[in-house]
């Protein structure tokens, strides 16, 4: 490295559950160039200064969703987030909202979890014979789940969503964005097997429309529009009951 | 996953006290919630005018003595900026609310709900304020 490079003072929260009853911080004088990301930043402090650093990382560009931690207290890729853009000093945490399992790595089978029950595949009723040919779609019809389905599982909005901090029962902006994208295509006849989890007692009203999952999220998808409009599906589908009760044919609600 | 809560694994719940401190994203949706309160507030100070007004005419003007009095004027007018703030913030987050809709083949931009929904508020405000206005003349 050379003698005019820059420097910047990277603070992390490290937690050693072995040694550690809490976490504390630590910080680290890191070189930089103004091309370097956050995990660039980090990866320095592993190789050169501290070994014992853990974190998540694979892809490097912003698709694994394996990067996610609170920058300067807001959640971000560290991959996408540039040390340029934090003259000085930067701060890293874990992502909000969950059990830190050793420093910037967070503990999610609590996410895991839910994402397992809102079945997030494509169900048939009756699977359609390969000799009818392919499932065509039209624009409308992609367009009506397309932006769901870039969701990566980095989990930015659950650490943007308070809620779900009050309450980690909460099925949260994520899973009830994947919810909804199967729900949506045309494709899949499964909406009945996932709504149970869209109206439950931990589902969709737990929300009070903060919005900021959806800000934070670095593939544009809107997981709070996906959460409000469940709340509409999902208070429909209660007064529904009143007018066409349970058992009549549900083809007409489409 | 069997290693839960064995061995080294320890994870640490960090605590939510505060929370709303910690970010002005929450600071400023604070904000917007604690305005509902202003507008319950105007709420009750409406619903108390037709009590009054059933009690009959001591009442009543009792109750416009007091509407028309400078401390009630100065609330009236820490109201309408809570309400206006309320308006603005709730028609900013509406668009991640509705469904899609959908115009002339395209998707209808948040900005023009949120916009929509501004121009709505200051048109039905002055509508009433036009009508109470010829009412009272």
């Amino acid at each position: 490295m050379s003698g005019g490079m820059k420097t910047i003072e990277i603070e992390v929260l490290r937690y050693i559950p072995e040694d550690e009853e809490q976490p504390y911080h630590q910080t680290f004088v890191v070189p930089y160039t103004d091309d370097m990301s956050v995990l660039q930043g980090l990866q320095h402090i592993k190789d050169e200064i501290d070994g014992t650093l853990s974190y998540r990382w694979s892809c490097r560009m912003a698709i694994c969703g394996s990067c996610g931690m609170m920058i300067n207290g807001v959640p971000k890729l560290a991959c996408s987030t540039f040390l340029r853009d934090y003259p000085g000093k930067v701060r890293v945490e874990a992502l909000n909202h969950f059990p830190i399992e050793r420093d910037l790595v967070i503990e999610m089978d609590d996410f895991v979890d839910k994402l397992e029950r809102i079945k997030p595949y494509i169900i048939e009723k009756a699977p359609k014979p390969l000799s009818e040919g392919e499932h065509l779609q039209t624009p409308a019809q992609v367009e009506a789940y397309e932006q769901f389905s870039a969701c990566i599982n980095c989990l930015l909005c659950y650490a943007a969503c308070p809620q779900y901090g009050l309450n980690p029962k909460f099925l949260g902006p994520a899973a009830t964005a994947l919810l909804h994208r199967y729900n949506m295509d045309s494709r899949d006849q499964g909406s009945a097997e996932r709504m149970p989890h869209a109206h439950d007692e931990d589902g969709v009203f737990n929300c009070t429309a903060v919005g900021y999952c959806s800000e934070v999220c670095p593939k544009k998808v809107d997981p709070a529009n996906a959460v409000n409009i469940n709340k509409s599906e999902s208070a429909k589908d209660y007064f529904l009951r009143f007018i066409a009760p349970r058992g009549a044919p549900k083809g007409a609600a489409e | 996953m069997s290693a839960k809560g064995t061995g080294m694994r320890r994870p640490y719940r960090r605590p939510m006290d505060g929370w709303w401190r910690k970010n002005p994203y929450f600071v400023e949706y604070m904000i917007h919630e604690a305005t509902a309160l202003f507008v319950a507030l105007y709420a009750l100070i409406l619903l108390a005018g037709v009590v009054c007004l059933a009690q009959g005419r001591a009442a009543w003007d009792g109750w416009v003595g007091w509407i028309t009095s400078p401390l009630s004027i100065l609330l009236h007018v820490v109201i309408l900026i809570a309400f206006a703030y309320h308006a603005w913030s709730w028609f900013h987050i509406m668009p991640r609310t509705l469904p899609p809709m959908h115009a002339g083949g395209k998707r209808v931009a948040g900005a023009t709900i949120t916009r929509a929904g501004l121009v709505a508020a200051v048109a039905s405000s002055a509508l009433v304020l036009l009508i109470a206005w010829g009412v009272a003349r």
